[in-house]
């Protein structure tokens, strides 16, 4: 049938090098998250002003990221701008491209969340005296925290598998770029690459189970 | 003037890979849906029973699917099975669709109200009877614009594929700047048709949701 | 004081409010009923600013609701409202529902907003509640929780906009006894509602609003018990 012997020893030999990966991993994903989350609600917000230009330009970002693969705009970053004169570094290129997907995909949930917290609420907020500002601090966002925070969540899971693709253009040192190193000198595919699913399965796991004990202390109601 | 080395060939090169890509598209939606259905159907009817096969399905959800590409790969070769990379492919990101079309199938089935179920037994309808004729329309349409995404999902996430050696259209437009060194001209192009494959099947699944609620 | 005078206002070319005058005294109490779509919701809107208007002036004591170098916010601190959803904050228990406005707007300390809110809280019969979210309490317990927190602001006028219509039956009645103990202890407060009958109790006007003006208005053993036009007569035979 098959004569392949499994050599689970090569494979955990890498391991510390692999944990110091993912350490980069996780980093990777979470900056692509802070600014993503950041861009997104600016995003929110020029998609709400009457300005026709930058409506257009945040609606043509969020268009681009949901309709595109997140490669190809890893791809954009990395070769595309590098034909303008600026030349960007793999890991600067995946963060970039992961987070201008991120944002793509924040924004349009965050104005989802919006749409569903009831314009009553502010009218109530309003009339015992709030101003503008006051009712959407006090009553809108922390409501619209809630609604988003699950989609926050997977977002970031989302953000982590990404960062896989930085492989694609030479990235080394986050948890997929070591272990092809490692498998190109071992030839040890298989069993290195399992150990990395295996990883990157538990570093998923761990951000839901972050995310669930957040939402268990931040949400009373 | 603007002067460029892209050829008209470049351009039938490109679609090549979008061709690639869409074919790769149709055959992973195709057993993904096929799988899905089957166990979305399984984890919203037997819920206890198929407790497992949500854990097993949430896996392929958990791992980049980049690695499960090269894992089924050199499985693939540990194992001695014959397949072109193709095959992987469509198998691979098959499976993948699978993992999300079971949530979205449970889900739109877990949407049908129990009164309904309860009213078409009610009128002596047997258990298959109200599955085929209350259930199942019921969900299809809970769940189509979940399985729409899903399917616009899966286009683009044909890109990965290169990595096990497939020629698709985002492989293809690398291809060409290797040679002709205008990046940002040939990714916009593939950037655009891959951006018009997204437009042309939301709007057509924006036409069937359409065409539903005019029932309703 | 409010004082009402000609006031017009539309919703882009669907004029609802046609010219309407009204003045409310100090410690009076005025219910408004009417036909759904006669503009009695959208004037109370326009009273506290949370609408605005098309011509006319509204003025509580004194200072104009809609004049462009009015503080709404803090005109708004004056006059509360009461709304047919009650809008609870659901994000906030019972307490910190009430204690939020006198806490940010008007910068009263932890202590002194709960001391106040517990009151408030206490006075309609919540006091087993406060540490409830409101997902939890019925609509009735929710209304009267928005009274409260309403009333937290101690304004000088109350706004009820159909109050009770969109709870249940049988929680009506404890809305409507927290509304009667209100106008008995001298608030001055404007009411729109369907609940004839608390209308001739509690009120000392009664306004019947039709097509967006004031069709008839008086003390209510004059409207409700003997109306002088055919249109509050059908009005009324058609809601008992």
């Amino acid at each position: 049938m098959f004569d392949y012997t499994f050599q689970w020893r090569t494979a955990l030999r890498a391991l510390p090098d692999m944990l110091e990966g993912a350490v980069v991993t996780f980093e990777t994903a979470a900056l692509s998250m802070i600014f993503g989350v950041l861009i997104a609600l600016a995003l929110l917000a020029m998609r709400e002003t009457p300005n026709l230009a930058t409506r257009a330009l945040a609606g043509t970002w969020v268009s681009i990221a949901r309709n595109t693969p997140a490669l190809f705009q890893i791809y954009i970053v990395y070769f595309g701008l590098g034909a303008i004169g600026l030349h960007v570094s793999s890991w600067a290129a995946l963060l970039a491209g992961i987070t201008f997907n991120n944002a793509g995909y924040l924004a349009e949930n965050f104005r989802g969340g919006l749409k569903a917290i009831p314009d009553t609420q502010v009218r109530a907020a309003r009339s015992l005296g709030m101003s503008s500002f006051q009712a959407y601090r006090l009553v809108v966002v922390p409501q619209l925290l809630r609604i988003v925070f699950y989609p926050i969540t997977n977002q970031m899971v989302w953000a982590v598998l990404m960062t896989s693709l930085g492989v694609i253009v030479g990235l080394n040192n986050d948890l997929t770029g070591v272990t092809q190193d490692y498998n190109v000198r071992t030839f040890r595919t298989f069993e290195l690459f399992a150990l990395a699913a295996v990883i990157y399965y538990l570093i998923a796991k761990l951000i839901v189970a972050i995310a669930r004990l957040l939402a268990w202390r931040l949400f009373r109601y | 003037m603007f002067s460029t080395s892209f050829t008209w060939n470049d351009l039938l090169f490109l679609l090549q890979g979008a061709w690639v890509t869409l074919l790769l598209t149709f055959w992973s939606m195709l057993l993904g849906t096929f799988l899905g259905v089957s166990c979305g159907l399984l984890r919203a009817l037997l819920p206890r029973a198929t407790i497992p096969l949500g854990w097993f399905l949430d896996i392929f959800r958990s791992v980049p699917l980049l690695i499960q590409f090269v894992l089924f790969n050199s499985l693939k070769s540990i194992v001695g099975l014959d397949w072109s990379a193709f095959t992987v492919g469509c198998v691979v990101l098959g499976v993948y669709v699978a993992a999300f079309c079971t949530e979205i199938v449970r889900s739109g089935v877990l949407s049908v109200p129990q009164n309904l179920r309860l009213a078409s037994r009610s009128l002596g309808m047997t258990y298959w009877q109200d599955l085929r004729y209350v259930v199942i329309p019921l969900a299809t349409r809970v769940a189509f614009p979940g399985w729409l995404n899903l399917s616009l999902s899966a286009m683009k996430d044909t890109a990965l594929v290169m990595w096990i050696g497939i020629i698709e259209l985002l492989r293809a437009s690398q291809a060409i700047v290797t040679r002709i060194q205008e990046p940002l001209l040939v990714l916009c192009i593939a950037g655009l048709i891959y951006y018009l494959i997204s437009l042309v099947v939301s709007r057509l699944g924006a036409q069937v949701e359409k065409r539903w609620q005019q029932n309703d | 004081m409010i004082e009402i005078e000609k006031v017009h206002k539309s919703f882009k070319d669907l004029e609802v409010i046609k010219g309407v005058d009204l003045t409310v005294q100090k410690g009076e109490v005025v219910s408004i009923v009417g036909g759904s779509g006669s503009g009695k919701s959208t004037l109370l809107m326009c009273i506290n600013g949370l609408e605005n208007i098309q011509s006319g002036s509204i003025k509580v004591d004194g200072t104009e609701v809609h004049a462009k170098g009015t503080d709404i916010n803090q005109l708004r601190q004056k006059i509360g409202i009461v709304f047919q959803q009650w809008n609870a904050f659901p994000h906030l228990n019972v307490l910190e529902n009430v204690m939020l406005a006198p806490r940010k707007v008007q910068g009263k300390s932890r202590a002194e907003a709960e001391e106040l809110a517990v009151k408030q809280l206490t006075h309609v019969g919540l006091a087993d509640k406060l540490k409830v979210f409101p997902g939890k309490l019925s609509g009735g317990q929710q209304q009267r929780m928005a009274i409260a927190r309403a009333l937290a602001m101690t304004p000088d006028y109350m706004l009820f906009d159909e109050a009770t219509s969109a709870l249940d039956p049988q929680l009506v009645g404890e809305v409507l006894d927290t509304m009667r103990l209100l106008a008995e202890d001298g608030m001055t407060m404007i009411l729109v509602t369907h609940e004839i009958p608390f209308a001739r109790d509690v009120s000392d006007r009664v306004a019947f609003f039709r097509e967006g003006l004031i069709h008839e208005i008086g003390p209510p053993d004059q409207v409700i018990d003997n109306p002088q036009k055919p249109e509050t007569a059908a009005f009324l035979k058609s809601v008992v």
